[in-house]
C-alpha cells in the first residue's frame, strides 16, 4: 500500500481537481493520496468530488495558513 | 449525484481563448466524473491537428494555403487583442505567471482523462484534411447524426 502526496496549493480551476483525478487514476486500490490544497473552491470541491466518485475521504486537516490536507483512499 | 452525467461540446472556434474555454470545461467535467465528448468542426479542427504550427495540410493548392493560414494549436489567434499574433503569447505568459493551465496543458490533461475527441467529417473534407492529419487520440470522424446520438441525454455546448 503506497502513499502519494500531491500539492495543488498553487493550482487553479480546473487543474486542482483534474490533477487529483489523474493521480487517483494512477493509484492501486488501497493506496492513499494526500492532497495539499488551498481554501475556497479546491477545499469545497476536491473532497466532495472524490466521495461522489466512490473514493474514501479519510480526513480533512488544517495544515497552516490557508493550506489544508485531504487524505483520500482509493 | 445524477446518473450518466454527460457533457458534449461542439468546438467550432479555432480561437485560442475559446479553445481554452472548451478544454477547461471538458477537463473539469471529466475530472468530476462526467463522460465528455468534444466534436471539432471547421476552425475548431486546428486544435486537433498533428502539426501544431503552420503547415500545408490539404488536398489542392487552395486547401493547402488555407491549412497554412489556419495552422495548428500553437498558432491559434485570440478572438480579441490578437495584436498580429502577439496576443496569444501575452496570454500564455499571463497564464503561466498566475499558475493557470495553458491551452497545451489542458489538451494534455484531456488526453490523460480519456475525453472522447471527434472530428467533423464535412469540415474535414472541405479543408482537404485526412484522419491521419489529426492527433491519434481522435477517436473517430463523425457527422451530425452520430454526434446527436452521442450527445443524447446530456448537456451540449457550442463554442
Amino acid at each position: 500500500m503506497a502513499t502519494k502526496v500531491l500539492d495543488i496549493t498553487k493550482e487553479h480551476c480546473p487543474m486542482t481537481f483534474v490533477k487529483t483525478k489523474i493521480e487517483l487514476s494512477k493509484l492501486q486500490p488501497g493506496d492513499i493520496l494526500e492532497v495539499l490544497l488551498a481554501e475556497g473552491e479546491p477545499l469545497d470541491n476536491v473532497p466532495r468530488n472524490a466521495k461522489e466518485q466512490g473514493y474514501n475521504v479519510l480526513s480533512v486537516e488544517h495544515v497552516e495558513g490557508t493550506t489544508h490536507k485531504v487524505t483520500i483512499k482509493k | 449525484m445524477a446518473e450518466n452525467k454527460k457533457l458534449s461540446i461542439i468546438a467550432f472556434s479555432g480561437d485560442f481563448d475559446k479553445l481554452t474555454a472548451v478544454f477547461t470545461l471538458g477537463t473539469g467535467a471529466a475530472a468530476v466524473g462526467y463522460e465528455v465528448n468534444i466534436f471539432f468542426t471547421f476552425w475548431g479542427l486546428d486544435a486537433i491537428k498533428q502539426k501544431q504550427g503552420r503547415s500545408f495540410t490539404g488536398g489542392n493548392w487552395l486547401t493547402k494555403l488555407f491549412g497554412f493560414m489556419m495552422g495548428g494549436l500553437k498558432v491559434t489567434p485570440t478572438s480579441r487583442f490578437n495584436f498580429l499574433g502577439a496576443g496569444p503569447k501575452i496570454f500564455r505568459y499571463l497564464m503561466r505567471k498566475n499558475n493557470v493551465a495553458t491551452l497545451e496543458e489542458l489538451v494534455e490533461a484531456a488526453k490523460a482523462l480519456g475525453i472522447n475527441l471527434y472530428a467533423c467529417e464535412m469540415a474535414m473534407h472541405v479543408l482537404g484534411l485526412k484522419k491521419e492529419d489529426f492527433i491519434p487520440e481522435v477517436k473517430d470522424v463523425l457527422g451530425v447524426a452520430s454526434f446527436l446520438n452521442l450527445s443524447e441525454g446530456g448537456q451540449t455546448l457550442f463554442i
